[in-house]
């Protein structure tokens, strides 16, 4: 996913997706929460070996460094292990020890982990993840968030833990409606954890496409969102002219990112059913796709490897391609483009909720505390010194203990 | 030194279709994002169909044979081999023009203009307006291999045509002809070999203007050119963007995937062409199938987006260019520019405008592009 305007998903306020307020009562709704378990069928595993087996590969263009892409080396390295080592069974068992959840809101239906706090008095908090991540982005984080007391924590610490699947993204379906932008989507998550699951007043957190959900939960529903979280910037503020050294800098890296990082978001934000062709048709493509980002924005120092191993890389790429959702999450990124336009700057508004930012250094943007003060009600700002745009996965405990310390004072 | 040219044919394997045509039949498609429509990009529905026609009904076997019938050759030039056409004018003097495609088309977009502009008097012309043509592969596009090094700029491109014209083919003078990256190729052979170049003619006009060429103010048909330039980045560009950037993770999906490759290059032709959202109404399938399956055999759409990412990430010479120049507007294209900003870039001495035809001039409005060819070049011959 992008930051910023420059993709237009800025202006969440704008967009012409309205949800209707759910008219059924709390218990009627609900009994339509079913339980949820990934089930494979075996031809499914059989085709894709199949066509790991016969992918054909381009020339390599560069060797084996990354600079003009994923390299060919790497992904015949990759499909190999894919086709010949790696277990989805197994990590399909893993997935399924998380408490998963589907549920219809109007014309969508919504796959989310739900699990329940052991302490005194858990506060719910929805977690997002973003692209190319799935709800897979929380498994590292919600044993010591529900339940702090097993790892070395406090129980008062305690979370509810929500953890949807976007819309298009895994095991949710695209409603396939236009508009199921960032704000469409927050509504969705309001309403689940409202109405569909009762939660009145809940914390939310996310970077990536979850930044900028949480930042329009929090502008729409204050009232109910006691503070948000962010570990990426998911607007750009009023007044954007940089005054400090740290904000001009931020601007040059912005500047590059857009420059030389976002050709995958240009391609999704206008024809994300051309780009989605080839990656629904080719395994070896859609993970030549996801890796490639995987490595460009972790902490890994080149060595995508050095922070996720095949077999993480492979069950989240499994994910995406056994649920055929290529082309569906590419979407987000042209929907939240519709809702402002391409390359508008129009300004969403400052956040009032309080709002906690984690700076993980090799994000693909760290924007510093006093840019991201212009736009939020920044209550705590800090920054890491490891760890990338992947925090959840990359840096849990950091990740988690930030959580708690934020939203500590927030449970009301 | 440049060798000598050895002549060339398409020649596929039996295997190579036989494992197309497998993948075609086992194609998964995406799920549609906008019924029919194209606004999200190619609609699975009509890939569908295009993929079903190209698996049960398409005849590369027949197409290659009209490849073939082209006169084509390899000459090694360095460490470069390129491919191309070589067809000798009947006429008195017939005059060498180097043809240049551009992307996502090949050397094979110079097949409508090659009779009519090598022996006009058999398509009721002028002899004396006979041409030799020349139609490069561009390096990394079909049967010209990319030789893998960086640096293969347009610029470099040029050097390498005109070492094949002059050092290989023996012209010592010669005109160039393109659009799209033939735009950029021939621009450059205009700027940096104006001693050989005696004159070229543009189907667009590609890359920006530097500072020194935007020093008169912009007139009106400039300023609703470069907001259609500006819109055409947000909304159009996306392919140009990732081309420019991450060839090899673009190329790993549609280089595996013919369906993929396919949805890649046709959007390109239905946007871009003069066909009012028809695509087929301007390029059957077999036309859009021909090019297509060049791509797939020569398994070059990695290598050909590459040029897009050493464009980028090279400094290009935005000299205004001396050499006389020559300019076919076509209504339809991305965006066409006024007479007076091509001006500013180049010596131009005609510019005209085709109220029908897009970006693909030489394929959609050949009889157009020839007689403007024609014209343009009938007073530097000698």
């Amino acid at each position: 996913m992008t930051i910023v305007d420059p993709f237009g998903a800025g202006n969440l306020m704008s967009n012409s997706c309205q949800l209707r307020p759910s008219t059924a009562g709390t218990l009627d709704v609900m009994t339509q929460v079913r339980p949820f378990q990934s089930e494979t069928d075996p031809a499914q595993l059989a085709d894709l070996r199949d066509r790991l087996a016969r992918t054909r590969f381009a020339p390599a263009l560069s060797g084996t460094d990354w600079m003009l892409g994923t390299p060919q080396g790497y992904l015949a390295e990759l499909v190999e292990y894919w086709r010949s080592a790696f277990d989805w069974p197994t990590a399909e068992r893993r997935i399924n020890t998380l408490p998963q959840f589907v549920t219809d809101l109007g014309d969508a239906t919504l796959h989310f982990v739900h699990a329940k706090g052991v302490g005194p008095r858990p506060f719910p908090l929805v977690f997002s993840h973003g692209w190319p991540g799935s709800f897979l982005e929380v498994r590292k984080i919600l044993g010591p968030l529900t339940d702090p007391g097993a790892h070395g924590g406090d129980p008062a610490d305690a979370f509810d833990v929500i953890a949807p699947s976007l819309p298009g993204f895994g095991f949710s379906p695209h409603p396939g409606t236009p508009g199921m932008n960032p704000q469409a989507i927050a509504e969705l998550f309001h309403r689940l954890m409202t109405d569909v699951l009762g939660y009145s007043r809940y914390g939310a957190q996310g970077g990536d496409w979850g930044g900028q959900i949480v930042t329009a939960l929090a502008r729409t529903h204050g009232d109910s969102v006691a503070g948000i979280h962010l570990n990426l910037i998911g607007l750009t503020p009023v007044d954007s002219a940089p005054s400090t050294d740290a904000e001009h800098a931020f601007q040059a890296q912005l500047a590059r990112f857009l420059a030389e990082d976002c050709g995958y978001a240009q391609i999704q934000a206008t024809r994300p059913a051309t780009i989605g062709a080839g990656l629904s048709d080719s395994p070896a493509g859609l993970a030549a796709w996801i890796v490639e980002k995987f490595r460009a924005w972790s902490d890994c120092g080149g060595d995508v490897e050095s922070v996720f191993d095949k077999d993480e890389l492979l069950t989240g790429i499994t994910l995406y391609w056994l649920t055929n959702t290529a082309a569906t999450s590419a979407r987000l990124y042209y929907e939240a483009g519709r809702a402002t336009g391409m390359f508008s700057s129009n300004d969403p508004g400052y956040v009032d909720t309080p709002t906690g930012y984690a700076c993980f250094p090799k994000d693909n943007v760290t924007p510093p505390e006093e840019w991201v003060r212009r736009a939020y009600n920044l209550t705590r700002y800090t920054r890491f010194e490891h760890g990338g745009h992947f925090a959840a996965l990359e840096r849990p405990g950091d990740l988690v203990t930030e959580i708690r310390e934020f939203f500590r004072p927030l449970r009301g | 030194m440049a060798a000598q040219p050895e002549p060339f044919r398409s020649e596929t394997t039996p295997e190579q279709l036989a494992d197309l045509r497998e993948r075609l039949a086992s194609t998964r498609f995406a799920p549609a994002l906008s019924g029919d429509e194209w606004t999200h990009g190619t609609p699975p529905a009509y890939l569908a169909e295009l993929v079903e026609y190209w698996r049960t009904e398409f005849d590369w076997l027949a197409a290659e044979r009209r490849l073939n019938a082209l006169p084509q050759f390899t000459a090694d030039l360095d460490v470069q081999t390129l491919h191309f056409v070589h067809a000798r004018g009947v006429g008195p003097a017939p005059f060498p023009l180097v043809f240049t495609h551009g992307w996502p088309g090949s050397f094979w977009e110079v097949h409508k203009i090659l009779g009519p502009l090598t022996d006009p008097a058999a398509h009721g012309g002028d002899p004396a307006d006979a041409f030799d043509v020349i139609a490069p592969s561009l390096p990394g596009y079909g049967f010209s291999p990319h030789p893998g090094t960086p640096g293969i700029t347009p610029a470099r491109i040029a050097d390498l045509v005109n070492t094949l014209m002059v050092d290989v083919l023996g012209y010592p003078r010669y005109g160039a002809q393109g659009g799209d990256w033939g735009a950029a190729v021939t621009s450059s052979l205009g700027r940096e070999h104006g001693d050989t170049v005696a004159a070229i003619h543009l189907n667009m006009m590609i890359g920006a203007l530097p500072a020194e060429l935007r020093t008169e103010p912009l007139s009106a048909a400039e300023q609703d050119y470069l907001e259609k330039i500006q819109h055409w980045r947000a909304e159009g560009s996306g392919y140009g963007h990732i081309q420019g950037t991450r060839p090899a993770t673009l190329g790993a999906g549609l280089s595996d995937s013919p369906a993929g490759l396919a949805a890649w290059i046709v959007e390109k032709f239905r946007a871009w062409s003069d066909c009012d959202g028809d695509v087929e109404s301007v390029f059957s399938k077999d036309d859009l199938l021909t090019n297509i399956t060049l791509y797939w055999l020569t398994n070059s759409i990695a290598t050909s987006t590459r040029l897009y990412y050493e464009s980028t990430h090279s400094t290009p010479n935005t000299a205004f260019v001396e050499t006389p120049t020559g300019f076919a507007s076509f209504a339809k294209e991305i965006a066409t520019p006024p007479r007076e900003w091509v001006a500013r870039a180049y010596h131009l001495t005609r510019f005209t405008e085709f109220d029908r035809g897009g970006h693909f001039a030489a394929l959609e409005r050949p009889d157009d592009l020839v007689g403007e060819i024609r014209e343009f070049f009938r007073p530097y011959r000698s």
